[in-house]
């Protein structure tokens, strides 16, 4: 205890210094000089014109991805990933509810933190978003083609799923590590006996070149560190993977004092080249691992979630000259990674330095073996031979930084609550802006990569108190643009956001506008519930399961008169979008259903299932407001009592 | 004529061109169509500029009671059209030939060039009755009947040449690629028709040159 109300005392102080240093430049910037230049017609994309960038900003614990257009911070869609979303039935419709399980069963939540772009060569391709699940540890894969989430791995043997997903520079791997370590394979055991025997499990998911299906190729097991964040390598440190680890003390209780305790804590520096080689070779222990494979289809419009039984792991120490570790001081949150891929950046959350290595210093440590002693068996290399440089007393609380152009980084500073930007090799502070307040990720678009489009950056904040109008005790969290395009940072806008934006992932926007996609064929929709022609509109009795199979389109219900359904009766409705024409979806809700309403685009087939309670006469509509004619899409289900004799019938349009 | 009989040739081919591209293009925009909905008119059938295009044209058009777009097997024109086209294309040249060997008189040049523009007139008076029809002829059970300010009901005539303002829809009616192929070879064989007049007038005047001094 008193150890921790020390290094509360040092910290209060250390905050006082540094704001005391910035306090005149704070002063300066109070009345937000930036908005007073041209900064309104910076952000101003005029009625029907279109944004330079997107940007996909994590919802953290709202579970979703949300997409904004940069520089307006206009919200476009908030793509659901890992929550339910009953505004477009994802998790609550028959076809979607598979991609919510997992081997714990159906979660209907999820924690979203670090989307990441898919690339080729190094720089964004534009083809899909990686998104990592913290809590239950999963990788969604998002199609940018449908802005809809595809496909989502859970991550066996993985607790706090952090240190991800970031790809490698032809999206050979997203990355999944673990923040917590944990007994593997999972057991009861004293939490005591933590030390030497939990285990961080770093996963390898390699994706598909054509479809981006994603399967686990390898988990490293690696010492029971906290691996925080990560990074891969980038142009000349392509094929090596570089992870932030805190809690190298590898305490298990009040971790906020007992893992701050060791000077340096370390960077894990993966060459998974060579682990592949190795794993190709017949190398690694297959083991068994329970965890879901969810896999969505634009073609059947429906999911499938398949468990798996087995993953394959890597003993570190059974590839030797893999791993080494790279001493960085203060408990390095962020992992970063310039796009020469020379540099690489450790921000030690507890410093006010930043530390930056060197990719060719490293390895020529390693060529000539000087170590400075092992952990677990791997060895450490010497700090003074890897480090490139340090950013003396940039601010107070590194926690990210991400690359422009010009040789410039940008690093967000927590406790001072402000984006500092630097040059690399000289590692001086250039700039330094404040933000409003205790920013986590800043983004810049292509910023983790080898081609970063250095015009703008996202500070995404934490804390927003007195900024926007009140709300009650909860009050949104909310990103910043600023302008990097000259030698000072200048402050553009700020907008609200969705649950909480940890990391963005931005890219030109006519990278990836021109492959949305406008509607679903219904000549390529292979539902096996699908009503592809009007004639096939019809509703089938199989015991006490009745499917109605339905079409809509502008501005009716096909059938729109249904009889004999009973009490006590589930029944299905599946109903075909027949519309071939773009923006024309159409909505459908039942009164009384103890679910969501269905949004079903053009050409597609969605399910929800209704449990009549009472005989009657009961209403259904369409909830999108469609056409003209919306408010007469409606129709009717007769319900009559469990047991009798009504026949079943439907209609459209008799009288 | 052999300059001559060449042009009345590539004049009459270029009619080819209809079987591959459009005759006629209407478009249809609206506040709710950016990019709008089109027709192109082929003479063997009508096809929608982007894939679904007729389906939605159909579906809007269903509001105010017209019928769907008919498919080639519903008009007698979208049979007829190409036999009379290939017809006149195989006539064309067959005279650009006989002309090219001097068998005929550049006169025939000019005479199919009248007899494409007498059918080419009737067809055009045949496309607006047409469209007067599909504009005019309304399912009495349509959902939105609606009144000119005179009071009489109101019709959806597309213009058969220009734009107009129609409900929500701008609506424009223009020639296409196979239109102005058509137009610049028939304007070819009028070209035939002089250069022919030119050519024969030469031989005239040689050979009375030559009648002169023998």
């Amino acid at each position: 205890m008193k150890k921790a109300i020390n290094i509360l005392v040092s910290l209060i102080m250390v905050a006082g210094l540094v704001s005391c240093n910035n306090d005149g430049n704070k002063r300066g910037n109070k009345g937000q000089g930036g908005l007073a230049g041209n900064a309104a017609e910076k952000v101003y994309v005029a009625p029907g014109e279109h944004d330079e960038f997107y940007a996909f900003v994590s919802g953290g614990f709202s579970g979703q991805l949300a997409v904004y257009g940069l520089p307006s911070g206009r919200l476009f869609k908030v793509i659901p990933v890992f929550s339910q979303d009953p505004e477009k039935a994802y998790g609550y419709n028959e076809e979607s509810k598979p991609m919510l399980e997992t081997s714990y069963g159906f979660v209907p939540w999820g924690d979203a933190h670090h989307p990441d772009i898919s690339q080729t060569n190094g720089e964004l391709d534009g083809r899909w978003v990686f998104i990592n699940e913290n809590n239950t540890p999963r990788i969604a894969r998002i199609d940018l083609t449908t802005f809809e989430t595809a496909e989502i791995l859970e991550v066996p043997n993985s607790a706090g799923n952090h240190s991800s997903s970031f790809v490698t520079e032809n999206t050979e791997y997203v990355v999944a590590g673990t923040r917590f370590s944990v007994p593997i394979p999972q057991r009861d055991m004293p939490i005591k006996d933590y030390k030497g025997n939990f285990k961080g499990a770093l996963s390898f998911i390699s994706v598909a070149p054509e479809t981006g299906r994603m399967a686990i190729k390898f988990q490293l097991l690696m010492p029971g560190f906290d691996y925080d964040l990560s990074h891969p390598g980038r142009d000349k440190s392509h094929g090596w993977f570089f992870f932030t680890t805190y809690n190298t003390e590898e305490a298990n209780s009040l971790l906020e004092v007992n893992a701050s305790q060791n000077d340096k804590d370390f960077i894990a520096a993966v060459n998974w080249k060579k682990i592949e080689e190795y794993v190709n070779n017949g190398g690694g222990t297959k083991v068994p691992a329970k965890y879901a494979h969810n896999v969505y289809s634009d073609e059947t419009h429906s999911a499938t979630s398949t468990i798996m039984d087995e993953v394959l792991t890597v003993n570190p120490l059974d590839v030797p000259g893999a791993i080494f570790f790279l001493p960085t001081p203060k408990s390095p949150h962020g992992c970063d990674v310039d796009p020469t891929g020379e540099y690489i950046v450790g921000n030690g959350k507890l410093s006010a330095d930043l530390t930056v290595h060197s990719f060719t210093k490293m390895l020529a440590a390693i060529e000539n073996k000087k170590f400075d002693g092992e952990a677990y068996g791997i060895p450490i290399l010497k700090f003074e031979d890897v480090l490139a440089g340090t950013v003396k007393q940039a601010g107070l609380g590194p926690l990210h930084t991400e690359f422009d152009d010009k040789g410039n980084a940008y690093t967000s500073f927590f406790i001072s609550s402000e984006v500092v930007k630097w040059k690399l090799g000289s590692w001086e502070v250039e700039d330094r802006q404040p933000v409003f307040y205790s920013v986590g990720h800043v983004m810049i678009p292509g910023g983790n990569s080898r081609k970063p489009f250095g015009k703008y950056l996202l500070s995404m904040n934490k804390i927003t108190k007195d900024r926007y109008l009140p709300t009650g005790p909860e009050v949104t969290q909310s990103a910043q643009l600023f302008d990097i395009s000259g030698d000072k940072m200048e402050l553009l806008l700020d907008f609200p956001t969705i649950g909480e934006p940890h990391y963005a992932a931005g890219i030109p926007a006519d990278i990836v506008a021109k492959n949305s996609k406008q509607i679903f064929k219904l000549s390529e929709n292979k539902h096996p519930y699908a009503t592809i022609t009007d004639g096939d509109a019809k509703v089938e009795r199989k015991g006490n399961e009745v499917h109605i199979y339905m079409t809509m389109i502008r501005s009716h219900f096909n059938p729109d008169n249904i009889e004999g359904v009973k009490v006590g009766d589930k029944v299905f409705f599946h109903v075909t979008n027949h519309e071939q024409d773009y923006d024309v979806p159409h909505g459908i809700s039942m009164i009384g259903a103890n679910t969501s309403e269905l949004l079903i685009m053009p050409g597609q087939t969605e399910t929800f299932i209704w449990e009549p309670k009472l005989p009657g006469v009961w209403p259904f509509y369409c909830t999108d407001f469609c056409s003209a004619l919306h408010q007469e899409m409606q129709g009717y289900v007769r319900v009559s009592p469990a047991g009798s004799g009504t026949e079943l019938k439907w209609s459209l349009g008799e009288d | 004529m052999k300059k001559a009989g060449i042009i009345m040739i590539i004049g009459s081919l270029l009619l080819l061109g209809l079987f591959k591209f459009p005759l006629w293009n209407i478009m249809l925009g609206a506040p709710q169509y950016p990019d709008p909905l089109g027709m192109d008119i082929y003479i063997e059938g009508i096809q929608g500029v982007q894939e679904f295009d007729i389906q939605n044209i159909d579906g809007l058009n269903h509001y105010i009671g017209m019928k769907t777009i008919p498919e080639p097997k519903d008009m007698w024109e979208f049979q007829t059209f190409p036999m009379v086209i290939g017809g006149m294309v195989a006539l064309g040249v067959l005279i650009g030939l006989l002309g090219f060997f001097g068998k005929v008189s550049y006169k025939w040049f000019i005479g199919w060039f009248l007899l494409m523009s007498v059918l080419g007139i009737m067809g055009m008076y045949d496309f607006n009755s047409w469209l007067m029809e599909y504009g005019t002829d309304l399912n009495p059970k349509a959902i939105m009947k609606l009144l000119n300010p005179d009071g009489t009901p109101m019709t959806y005539k597309p213009p058969l040449m220009g734009y107009q303002k129609m409900l929500n829809f701008d609506v424009d009616s223009w020639p296409a690629t196979g239109a102005y192929m058509m137009f610049v070879g028939m304007m070819l064989t009028i070209v035939a028709f002089f250069v022919g007049k030119k050519e024969y007038k030469k031989v005239v005047k040689k050979s009375s040159l030559k009648t002169a001094t023998v």
